[in-house]
C-alpha cells in the first residue's frame, strides 16, 4: 500500500487534479504546462524527501476523513460557548495556561491534534514539545474537557497503525 | 427545492456574519493578547466557513463549489498554523499567558521572557 511508485502517482494524480478543477481551461497549450508544473512539484517533493506514508497528502486525507465532523460539531459547540461568554455583560473568562500529554505516535498525528485545539474557539497551543502540548484556555472549564482526552483519543485512532516504514518522531 | 436551499444557504452566510461580528465584540472586551485571540479564532473557526458554506450552496455543483472547498481547506491549514505562530511570538516576547493550571507545573526556567522584555525597548 505504501510502495514508492504508487506514492507518486497518486501525488501526481492528485495535483493534476487540483490543476484541472482551479484552471478549468482544458486546452493543449495549459494542459502542457500542467503536466511540466506536476512534475516539478514531484521532483522538488522527492528531493525535500516528503513524499512518504506519512506525509503522503492522499493518504492523510483519507486517514483524517473520518475525524472532521466530530471536530466540526466540537468547533461549533465551543464557538457557542466562546460567544456566550463574550457576549455575556459579566464576561465569565478565566484565562488559563496548562499541559496535556499527546498519544499520537507520528508527528503528523501530534500536529493535527494541536491544530485542532487550536482550530476550537477556546483553546489555543502555545507549544508542543515532545509530546507535551501547552494550551492556553479562555476558561478554566474548558481544560476538564481537553484533560479527558476524547480529542487525543479520536486523532489517535484517526492515526491508525504505524505503517513499517514510517520514521521515528524525533527524541525530546 | 431551490426555496429550501436558499433558505439553508441565507441561514448559513446569516450565521457566519453574526459570528464574525461576535469575533469583532470579542477582540474589543477581552482583556489580554492570549484571550484575544481566541475571539480572532472564533472568525477563523466558524465565521469564515459558515459563509463559504453558504455561498458553496449558492453557486450549486460547479467548479466555483469546487474552488470555494478548496479555500476551505486551505483556510483549515493555515489559520491554526497563524493562530499558534502569534501566540508563540508573544511568548517569546515575553507576554504573561496568564494563570497556571496545576498541570502545567513550574514556568520553563529558561529565563527568555525577562531578557526579551528588555529587549523590547
Amino acid at each position: 500500500m505504501n510502495s514508492k511508485p504508487l506514492n507518486f502517482a497518486l501525488m501526481g494524480l492528485a495535483l493534476l487534479a487540483i490543476w484541472l478543477l482551479l484552471s478549468g481551461l482544458y486546452k493543449p497549450v495549459l494542459l502542457t504546462f500542467a503536466v511540466l508544473s506536476v512534475l516539478l512539484t514531484l521532483w522538488l517533493s522527492a528531493r525535500m524527501g516528503v513524499i512518504d506514508a506519512e506525509h503522503h497528502p492522499v493518504w492523510a486525507v483519507a486517514r483524517y476523513l473520518p475525524y472532521w465532523p466530530w471536530l466540526s460539531v466540537e468547533i461549533v459547540k465551543s464557538s457557542l460557548d466562546v460567544a456566550r461568554r463574550v457576549l455575556s455583560p459579566a464576561m465569565p473568562i478565566s484565562p488559563t495556561v496548562f499541559e496535556v500529554d499527546a498519544s499520537q505516535h507520528t508527528t503528523m498525528g501530534r500536529v493535527v491534534y494541536a491544530n485542532s485545539i487550536t482550530l476550537t474557539p477556546g483553546t489555543v497551543t502555545l507549544a508542543l514539545d515532545g509530546s507535551r502540548l501547552t494550551v492556553h484556555a479562555l476558561s478554566s472549564d474548558t481544560i476538564d474537557y481537553l484533560l479527558s482526552g476524547e480529542m487525543d483519543r479520536r486523532v489517535t485512532r484517526a492515526e491508525g497503525q504505524r505503517a513499517g516504514n514510517e520514521p521515528e518522531p524525533p527524541s525530546r | 427545492m431551490d426555496l429550501v436551499i436558499d433558505l439553508l444557504s441565507w441561514f448559513l452566510i446569516l450565521v457566519g456574519g453574526a459570528f464574525g461580528i461576535i469575533g469583532g465584540i470579542g477582540l474589543l472586551r477581552l482583556p489580554d493578547f492570549f484571550s484575544r485571540i481566541h475571539a480572532a479564532s472564533l472568525t477563523d473557526s466558524m465565521c469564515a466557513p459558515c459563509i463559504i458554506g453558504g455561498l458553496m450552496l449558492q453557486s450549486g455543483l460547479s467548479l466555483v463549489t469546487v474552488k470555494l472547498a478548496f479555500l476551505l481547506v486551505f483556510l483549515f491549514l493555515t489559520s491554526p498554523t497563524a493562530s499558534h505562530a502569534l501566540a508563540k511570538a508573544a511568548l517569546h516576547g515575553g507576554l504573561h499567558p496568564g494563570a497556571r493550571h496545576p498541570s502545567a507545573g513550574e514556568p520553563p526556567a529558561n529565563g527568555g521572557h525577562e531578557a526579551a522584555d528588555g529587549a523590547q525597548g
